[in-house]
């Protein structure tokens, strides 16, 4: 079992093929998931359409409306949901960049009195254990069927009416700022996602 | 060097006598960062478990061609493509699984356990020894982050691999879930183990 001599040629030959042998592979490999990952995103999206909006028929993937924002990098994304040509909601991702592990990403279904009807969260880096808590039933019970306009949305510390998350302050911020920024992007641009077009 | 391997031996040394976790120590970010949830060590362990089994078998079989000077960052590219595999699998295929797991994989990479087998043992070995060196390594280093994941778990947030133990307003210790509660779990859990595994010797 003699080992290949550390010469120079040696070391530059064997880098150099293993490298070659990696890249290949990895793009080989790139290739063939690229199509099943888009899917899966696709499909995640979805999910999270039916569960935070009321019953629909129309295609919201078909009818988004993308806003750049000044305040988060990611643009928000309107999704229209109308049964029998009637409105009956819109779907918004939102984020923010203030999470204690940075981006936070929402889709916040709501009513077209601007009522919120459920959150999803769609991408988030918090503690698991602490902050991931935000997916659980019990941190986003408080916001079903909250109007913002009405509903401080803000946690309690900061004079808001939003029950923090033990340990978890930072994110329950973070979280509440994103579906406060979904709701004023939204009333901001009524006249383009409003229910009366 | 040339001394036939036990294979049972080898096999059992990785989950009890040279315990990755618990013994030796190894791959501490991964243990520490990921185990705040049984089903998150479960995940990492067999991620970390396949990965070991394909580096190893890789690093086996090409150990003569490499010049021994260049042989870790050798070993770094190919546990690295591994990883980048694993991670875009998971994603396209098992996208449940990869929600949960996501950010810890790329984790995997300076998961020095996997370092440490390829060079302390793959690179030494023939393709059987160092295969049912990963598979032993591997399963020892996925039960106790299963273990520790649900010792964490169970006395953090009151629940097993998501299941509620107890009722949902209840307090937990809290401190369990946080990064130092994963060091006081893990450094009683290694004198338990220890303790165990002198007085079966």
């Amino acid at each position: 079992m003699a080992k290949k001599a550390s010469t120079f040629k040696n070391m530059t030959l064997t880098l150099f093929l293993i490298t070659v042998v990696a890249g290949i592979s990895l793009g080989y490999i790139n290739e063939v998931t690229k199509g099943p990952i888009a899917k899966a995103k696709l499909e995640r999206t979805t999910n999270a359409l039916k569960n935070v909006l009321p019953t629909f028929d129309n295609d919201p993937l078909q009818d988004i409306l993308k806003i750049k924002a000044e305040e988060v990098k990611d643009s928000i994304e309107f999704y229209p949901a109308f049964q029998e040509g009637v409105r009956v909601g819109t779907a918004v991702v939102a984020s923010s960049e203030k999470g204690y592990n940075g981006l936070i990403r929402l889709m916040v279904g709501f009513e077209p009195n601007g009522s919120i009807i459920d959150i999803r969260v769609l991408e988030q880096k918090e503690t698991p254990g602490l902050g991931t808590k935000i997916k659980g039933e019990k941190f986003k019970r408080q916001f079903r069927g909250k109007n913002p306009s009405a509903f401080n949305l803000k946690v309690k510390k900061d004079q808001g009416e939003v029950d923090a998350l033990t340990g978890a302050t930072i994110t329950t911020r973070a979280f509440s700022e994103a579906v406060q920024l979904a709701y004023d992007k939204m009333i901001q641009n009524q006249s383009q996602t409003g229910s009366d077009e | 060097m040339n001394e036939p391997v036990n294979q049972k031996q080898n096999f059992i040394k990785g989950i009890i006598k040279d315990n990755p976790v618990f013994v030796m120590l190894l791959g501490m970010c991964p243990v520490l960062g990921v185990t705040s949830s049984a089903f998150n060590g479960l995940g990492m362990g067999i991620a970390t478990l396949f990965v070991l089994l394909m580096s190893n078998i890789v690093v086996s079989l090409i150990k003569t061609q490499i010049p021994a000077k260049v042989r870790i960052p050798a070993f770094i590219i190919i546990i690295a493509s591994f990883v980048t595999i694993v991670e875009m699998v998971l994603e396209a295929f098992i996208p449940v699984l990869y929600e949960q797991l996501g950010i810890f994989i790329p984790l995997i990479v300076v998961n020095c356990l996997i370092l440490g087998r390829a060079e302390a043992f793959a690179s030494k070995n023939n393709l059987l020894s160092s295969v049912v060196d990963a598979l032993g390594m591997g399963i020892g280093f996925t039960i106790a982050l299963v273990v520790l994941g649900a010792t964490r778990e169970i006395l953090g947030n009151g629940s097993l691999f998501d299941f509620p133990l107890t009722s949902e307003d209840s307090s937990t210790l809290i401190l369990f879930i946080l990064p130092p509660g994963a060091f006081i779990a893990l450094a009683y859990l290694s004198v338990g183990f220890n303790k165990l595994t002198a007085k079966m010797n």
